[in-house]
Formats: structure tokens, C-alpha cells, sequence
């Protein structure tokens, strides 16, 4: 789940973490106005859409009077605005934050992310704030520091000051750095989160650090135990059939080929992808099932999968463990009969109860083609949408 | 021989009161496991479809003599269920449960540290001795006692190179599913490391999926240590950066664990790589002659 700028500095500001004063807008009007309480400019609009990249595609820009700002606003709202993270669709901007300006004299980058190596929370600064990171990772990596944090005693002043010290800071710096520092920690564990990355963290010529920008990465196994955090999800920022999907606890990705898939289990459901395209097909998504299926929620993957006008075929590819073949089957062959299929099915099933599933499929009356394998799976549904008979 | 259980493993069911719990539980005893009985807090004394039901899992340890556990528990308490179970001592703790909070796991593995306790999971289908004890979810059937052991971070996957070498006519010693999430109990690397030490294992198929380093590190004790042939495959090369693919491990952040350099990191390392997951048993037949 990700949220907007404006509800992550809302959420730092709670935990005491400076962010800039501001406050989100949907029409110019309301912008002006609370330009004028927020304080004398210069201000700040930024385009809130959940993705990177605004600045260079003019959904950030400085306001030297409220007027300006009034103006900005009625631009950018009801804009289609295109960034590298949007894909060239790009996203409506519907809301905008002003917050006040501030007198930037350096940028850092500081973020948090649970580390697989070490099993723990690692915090990870740079001086190269306002960069990509994993591009500073690759040519400067020297510039890069980093803390492993004993989740036992949380992150520690003294470690907040090594990484001060590292990133050149001095004076009152050092202190306001561990402000900021144990303040992030403090909002990822309370928050639940899986990653968070304040980039820029500014250094203004006051000697103040404030977050300039935060992004947040909410880890989707600990939502239950976050109904407020829940509450900041923008269905509109999310594809429509990825949002039926989460409603039925499907995992499903839209990709842009052909050839619908429904599977269980992550893994098997990359490999399945990955074998449709070995043998020269496109796959249109990936779809897991997971192992608790039933046959509701089996019929709902299945409309999911041909809801996108896209697919010109599906593949099903069951390995059962939890998931029994035979619901598998019937969950098939329910929602064949409800959306009447029209393109070619191609079914291969194993595991748990696989002779009455095969035996549902074949009862069914219904065109299926059972395959043997995945291989055998993937040159059938490849050359029947294709064309070819498979 | 194998690794981690064998027919003597006596085992325990945690949440075995649960529709799934007693399922598994069932089905571990039909294919043979010594499966003594179950933990529900606040069931302690009774008993369902003949398995004791303890309170806790110290309880159990002491009266059924258990030395593995299965957990059943749902994603809210599962964290803590590990822990219990660690406190009793159990040696080999497989975690089923998918979804724990990684926050969560992340306090587990610290309070591992320094007990005996080995995890494996969570989000796995457990581990398996083919013929002799089977503890997870993974269908008995399509396993075959032999020589050769599996490991793998995906369940169904796991279950597709086993029915491979099954179908080849080659046999599995242990296999081993560590679980999709980022963190977990036991890695590539472990497993790669008690296969070569087991005399009756001859071969290993290791499987894995984008992201993370796992796969690299067992790929580099496959270069200095194993004597033993390896083939392998990861999933994921159609994987599109930057989305969760289901597993929370499953995602590729910045270019780091790409299923191509994963790939090319293995064949460095001597390992047979398969070209599509429908090949992964004649990989290693490439380089293993039973």
C-alpha cells in the first residue's frame, strides 16, 4: 500500500520528525487561503499523485505570492501528469499540498528498510540527498553509511551520531540529527513499515533539518493491525482489477500480454509466467490464488482474469498442497459457465485430489484442454492464441 | 539417512484445533509421521480425532517427548507461537503460517539467538522425508524415497521439481521449503550445508525466486564446499521491478536480486541452471548420473 506526500509528513509529524508547515488543497481557492495562514511565502504546490519524478514533469512549483499560488494550483489540478514512475498514461492529479518554502543550504538522503541479510531494521544516509539512491549505491558507494539496528534497544544516540558524523555534520547538527533519526525509527516500528526514505533531508540556512519528502512502504502482513493506515489508501492511484483482487485476497499484477494465468502459489506463479514467455508468449498477469481458495474466490480470479480485454487465452496451472484440485475445477468450471468463455482454456492440475478434478473439468462440457506438465501447458495455450490448434 | 527428520521425529501440531491444523495433522499420520499430538491454548486435556490437545507447548514436549513442531496459528500470533516453541526447546520448529508481520519475525530471529531451536518458514510447505515423516502441507504422494534433496523457497515449486524427479524415477532424500518472506528461520545456505554433510544424499536441486541474496550465498558454498552436484532454478526472470509478487521476499528493488543475475551468479558457481521451471529434474541429470 503506498499514501500521498501530504498524509507521510502528516504521519512523521505526529512522531515529532520536522516536516515543512502545509496543508493539502483541492481547488485553488482553499490553496490561496491556506497559503495565506500558512505563513509570507514562498510557498511550495506539489502534485500529489503516488509516484516519483513530479518535479520533471511540472507538478512541483515555487509560488512567490498567494495569487501565484492560486494560480499553480488551478493548473495542476485536473492535469494528466507524466513521470518515468507513471508509465506514459500517466496519473490525474486531484489534490495538491502547499507547504511553506525553506532556505535550503545542502541536501542529504536518509532512509529504513528492513535488512534480509542481518534479520534487522538497517538505516542507511547519504550525503547525496535529492539523488536516486541505488545510483549513488552503484558509482559512489563510499558515500553511503549505514547502521544495523538491535531491535532490542532501538536505534541508539550514539549510533545516530556516527552516522552525523559521517555525513559532515557539526554544532547543534549532530543533536537535531538524532531528533530526526530516532524520531523516523520510532515511526517505522509504530507504523508498521517495510521501507521509509526521506530524500531530501534538508540542512537550511537556519542550521535546521527538516523532510523535505517521505515515502513510506507499509509491510501488507501488519494493515490488520493499522485500520487508520488503512483509512489513507487512494483506491483512484490503484489499478481497479489489482483492487478487486486485494477485496477477494487474490494476488494479482496486470502485465500487458495476452495469456491470462491463474496459479497457485508466488512462485509458481513467476515460473508459469516466465515458461509462457520461454515459449513465446506474453503473459497478462500474474495471479495467485493462494492456498485457501475457494470456489468463490476461484470464480472471482477467473472474471479478474477476463475483465482485461487483453486476453486472448488462460492458462491454469494447479499444483495442489493446501489447495485441493477438485475446488480448483469446480471454480473453473463455475465461472466459465457465469462470463460464457469465449477464448481458449488450457488447464493442467496436479497434486491433492487431481483425479476428481480431472474428472470435474472433463464432466463439464466445457472446450478445456488438459495438458501434462507445464511445458506441455505452455506450448498449448501459447499456439491456441496463436492461432494454431493446439 | 536424511536431513532435519526421519522416521523417529516426533512431532507436534500447533494450532492443531484449527480446520487446517487438524487437516495437516491427519494427513502427516496417514503418511506415517509420528504425530503425538497438539497445542490450542485453553484445549489442554481434551483430544480431536485422537491427538492429545496440550495448553502449552512445554506441556506437550513433556508428555509426548517431541522434538518438532508444525505451526498452524494464524498470522496475528504466529510470532509468538515460534517463540513458545523455542522455549520448550523443540529442536525443529517449520512455520506454515503465511502473513506474519515482518517486524514480527524480525524480534523472533533475535530471540533465537543463542538457543538450539532451528526455524524453518514461516510461509512454507514445510519439510518432508519421503517414506518416513513428512511435516507441512506438500501432498505425500508425489514423493518418492531416494537420493536426491530438494530445497526451495516456494512451495508449489518445490512440489513441481519433485514430481519431475519422481516422474525421472529418482527419489528424494529431504526436501526442504524455507519460505518466501524476508525474513526467515533457515536459508539456502543451511540446507546446502546439511545436504552435503548427509551421507545418503548424492545430489541437490535448489530452487529459488527475485530477490534478496540467498540464492548467491548457497551458490558460493557450492564453489568452496560442495562436492556434491547442484542444479537449480529461480523464478521471476518475467518478474516486472519494483512489485511484490506475492511473496514479500519476491520483489526486485534497484536491480539487486534480478533472476538473471541470480542466474548468472549460479553458473559461476558450477550450478546447472535450468532454462524453463519444466526442467529443473533434467538440469541436474546433466551433471549427476544416479
Amino acid at each position: 500500500m503506498n499514501i500521498h506526500e501530504y498524509q507521510a509528513k502528516a504521519i512523521l509529524r505526529e512522531f515529532g520528525v520536522p516536516v515543512p508547515d502545509g496543508h493539502v488543497c483541492y481547488n485553488s481557492a482553499g490553496a490561496r487561503e491556506w497559503a495565506k495562514r500558512l505563513g509570507e511565502g514562498p510557498w511550495v504546490v506539489k502534485a500529489q499523485i503516488h509516484a516519483g519524478g513530479r518535479g520533471k514533469g511540472g507538478g512541483v512549483k515555487l509560488a512567490r505570492t498567494s495569487e501565484e499560488v492560486r494560480l499553480i494550483t488551478r493548473e495542476m489540478l485536473g492535469m494528466t501528469l507524466r513521470t518515468h514512475q507513471t508509465g506514459p498514461e500517466g496519473k490525474l492529479v486531484t489534490r495538491v499540498l502547499v507547504e511553506n518554502g525553506c532556505n535550503i543550504a545542502n541536501e542529504l538522503y536518509v532512509s529504513l528498510v528492513v535488512d534480509r541479510g542481518t534479520s534487522k531494521v538497517t538505516v542507511m544516509a547519504s550525503t547525496e540527498g535529492g539523488m536516486d539512491i541505488e545510483e549513488v549505491a552503484a558509482t559512489t558507494p563510499e558515500k553511503i553509511f549505514t547502521e544495523t539496528i538491535d531491535p532490542l534497544v532501538g536505534l541508539t544516540a550514539f549510533q545516530c551520531r556516527k552516522i552525523a558524523f559521517s555525513l559532515g555534520l557539526g554544532g547543534k547538527l549532530v543533536n537535531r540529527a538524532v531528533t530526526v533519526l530516532q524520531g523516523l525509527y520510532k515511526t517505522f516500528i509504530a507504523c508498521d513499515c517495510s521501507m521509509l526514505e526521506i530524500n531530501p533531508l534538508v540542512i537550511t540556512a537556519e542550521d535546521n533539518l527538516i523532510c523535505l519528502d517521505a515515502k513510506f512502504g507499509f509491510d501488507d502482513n501488519a494493515v490488520f493491525r493499522h485500520p487508520k493506515l488503512s483509512d489513507m489508501r487512494d483506491y483512484d492511484e490503484e489499478d481497479p482489477n489489482e483492487i478487486e483482487a486485494s477485496q477477494h485476497d487474490l494476488s494479482y499484477i496486470s502485465l500487458s500480454g495476452d495469456i491470462g494465468c491463474l496459479v497457485n502459489g508466488a512462485g509458481l506463479a513467476m515460473a508459469t509466467m516466465d515458461i509462457i514467455k520461454h515459449y513465446g508468449g506474453d503473459p497478462a498477469n500474474f495471479l495467485d490464488v493462494g492456498g485457501g481458495a475457494t470456489i468463490e474466490r476461484v470464480t472471482e480470479a477467473f472474471k479478474l482474469i477476463l475483465s482485461d480485454k487483453n486476453v486472448k487465452g488462460i492458462l491454469v496451472n494447479i499444483f495442489g498442497g493446501i489447495m485441493k484440485c477438485d475446488i480448483i475445477a469446480t471454480g473453473v468450471v463455475e465461472a466459465a459457465k457465469q462470463v460464457s468463455l469465449q477464448v481458449p482454456l488450457v488447464v493442467r492440475l496436479e497434486g491433492t485430489n487431481v483425479a476428481r478434478g480431472k474428472e470435474i473439468l472433463a464432466e463439464s462440457g466445457l472446450d478445456i484442454v488438459a495438458a501434462d506438465g507445464m511445458a506441455d501447458a505452455a506450448q498449448k495455450i501459447v499456439a491456441a492464441v496463436k492461432g494454431v490448434n493446439p | 539417512m536424511s536431513i532435519l527428520i526421519n522416521k523417529n521425529t516426533r512431532v507436534i501440531t500447533q494450532g492443531i484445533t484449527g480446520a487446517t491444523g487438524l487437516f495437516h495433522a491427519q494427513g502427516a499420520r496417514d503418511y506415517g509421521t509420528l504425530m503425538v499430538g497438539g497445542v490450542t491454548p485453553g484445549k489442554g486435556g481434551s483430544s480431536i480425532d485422537g491427538f492429545p490437545v496440550f495448553d502449552t507447548v512445554k506441556d506437550a514436549v513433556e508428555k509426548t517427548g517431541a522434538t518438532a513442531s508444525v505451526i498452524y496459528v494464524p498470522p496475528p500470533f504466529a510470532a509468538d507461537s515460534i517463540m513458545e516453541a523455542v522455549d520448550a526447546g523443540i529442536e525443529l520448529v517449520c512455520c506454515i503460517t503465511e502473513g506474519i508481520p515482518v517486524l514480527d519475525m524480525v524480534k523472533v530471529k533475535q530471540y533465537m539467538k543463542g538457543r538450539k531451536t532451528r526455524l524453518v518458514g514461516p510461509n512454507c510447505p514445510g519439510v518432508i522425508t519421503p517414506g518416513e515423516c513428512k511435516i507441512g502441507i506438500m501432498p505425500g504422494y508425489i514423493h518418492k524415497p531416494g537420493k536426491v534433496g530438494v530445497v526451495s523457497r516456494s512451495g508449489t515449486l518445490t512440489y513441481e521439481a519433485v514430481w519431475q524427479l519422481t516422474c525421472l524415477g529418482l527419489g528424494q532424500s529431504t526436501c526442504v521449503g524455507i519460505g518466501g518472506d524476508p525474513v526467515n528461520g533457515t536459508n539456502h545456505l543451511d540446507v546446502l550445508r546439511l545436504f552435503e554433510a548427509d551421507p545418503d544424499t548424492e545430489a541437490v536441486i535448489m530452487i529459488g525466486e527475485i530477490g534478496g541474496t540467498s540464492e548467491e550465498e548457497g551458490a558460493w558454498f557450492v564453489k568452496e564446499h560442495m562436492t556434491k552436484p547442484v542444479a537449480a532454478y529461480i523464478a521471476g526472470i518475467t518478474a516486472p521491478p519494483g512489485k511484490r509478487m506475492g511473496h514479500a521476499g519476491a520483489i526486485i528493488s534497484g536491480g539487486k536480486g534480478t533472476a538473471t543475475e541470480k542466474v548468472a551468479v549460479l553458473r559461476e558457481c558450477g550450478i546447472s541452471v535450468a532454462a524453463s521451471p519444466a526442467e529443473m529434474a533434467q538440469a541436474l541429470l546433466k551433471i549427476y548420473k544416479p
